[in-house]
């Protein structure tokens, strides 16, 4: 019932594991800043890191009420902030680099292979329309092919 | 995007996406672009960019990436991001869109 008996820091530290995973997807993606690299999610990992130490001191102590209970709890407590920690990285920076080297793309300086392809009002639109059509009422210095894996 | 139009800069998005479904996300976001269909990743393809087999039902798709092609339909500036969470930012090609005619 007392406060040594509760140890905060190892659920601090693995609820902010979590948290520091999910901000990324739901927030911090949202900001380039944040996005190019995850430095705001790097620095809630690390200050789970330091609560989880804390904790798997606290949850080895010899003066815990449940000393066999406690070891099992901190252990798998620490071991899923690990995993979690573990699959962000993995994910960001490994999965992330998982896409073709596209080395037959049009490059600089290179016509852009023309195309004819259906807008979302059902009309056919090519590349070269795209061109002169005006913008703002002037004719278009230039078009940005924007290409996105879409949301099928 | 406005900014974009600013400068006469037209934003394109391709994707594999039917017209329905584009439609759907740039009315619910707010778009004003034009979004093209590629079902079957034929220009996707042309252009070198397809990631196979990672869609709905093994689908191909398109990988992330930008071009800014000029009035002669030229490309004047690309990005073919390394890492999927890498992207160009807005600011980077207005600057390149200053070089165009």
């Amino acid at each position: 019932m007392n406060v040594r008996r509760f140890n905060w820091p190892l659920w601090v530290g693995f609820l902010l594991t979590l948290g520091a995973f999910l901000s990324y997807f739901f927030v911090f993606v949202l900001f380039p800043f944040t996005r190019d690299f995850p430095w705001a999610n790097l620095l809630l990992f690390l200050i789970a890191a330091v609560l989880l130490f804390l904790g798997v001191r606290r949850g080895f102590a010899s003066d815990r009420p449940h000393p066999t209970r406690s070891k099992i709890t901190t252990s798998i407590v620490a071991t899923l902030s690990l995993a979690v920690f573990g699959f962000f990285v993995f994910t960001i920076f490994i999965a992330g680099r998982w896409l073709p080297a596209s080395g037959g793309a049009p490059q600089v300086g290179q016509k852009a292979p023309d195309f004819t392809l259906t807008d979302t009002a059902g009309k056919q639109v090519s590349l070269s329309e795209l061109l002169s059509s005006p913008v703002n009422g002037s004719a278009p210095k230039g078009v940005l092919l924007v290409f996105y894996r879409g949301y099928w | 995007m406005d900014r974009f139009n600013e400068v006469g800069i037209r934003p394109v998005a391709i994707s594999v996406d039917s017209p329905e479904v584009s439609r759907n996300l740039s009315q619910q976001a707010g778009y004003t672009f034009t979004f093209l269909s590629d079902p079957n990743a034929e220009v996707i393809r042309r252009y070198d960019l397809v990631h196979a087999g990672v869609g709905e039902n093994g689908n191909d798709i398109a990988r992330p990436a930008e071009f800014l092609v000029d009035s002669s339909g030229t490309v004047r500036w690309l990005n073919l991001t390394e890492n999927y969470w890498v992207r160009a930012r807005p600011e980077q090609i207005l600057e390149v869109s200053k070089l165009l005619e």
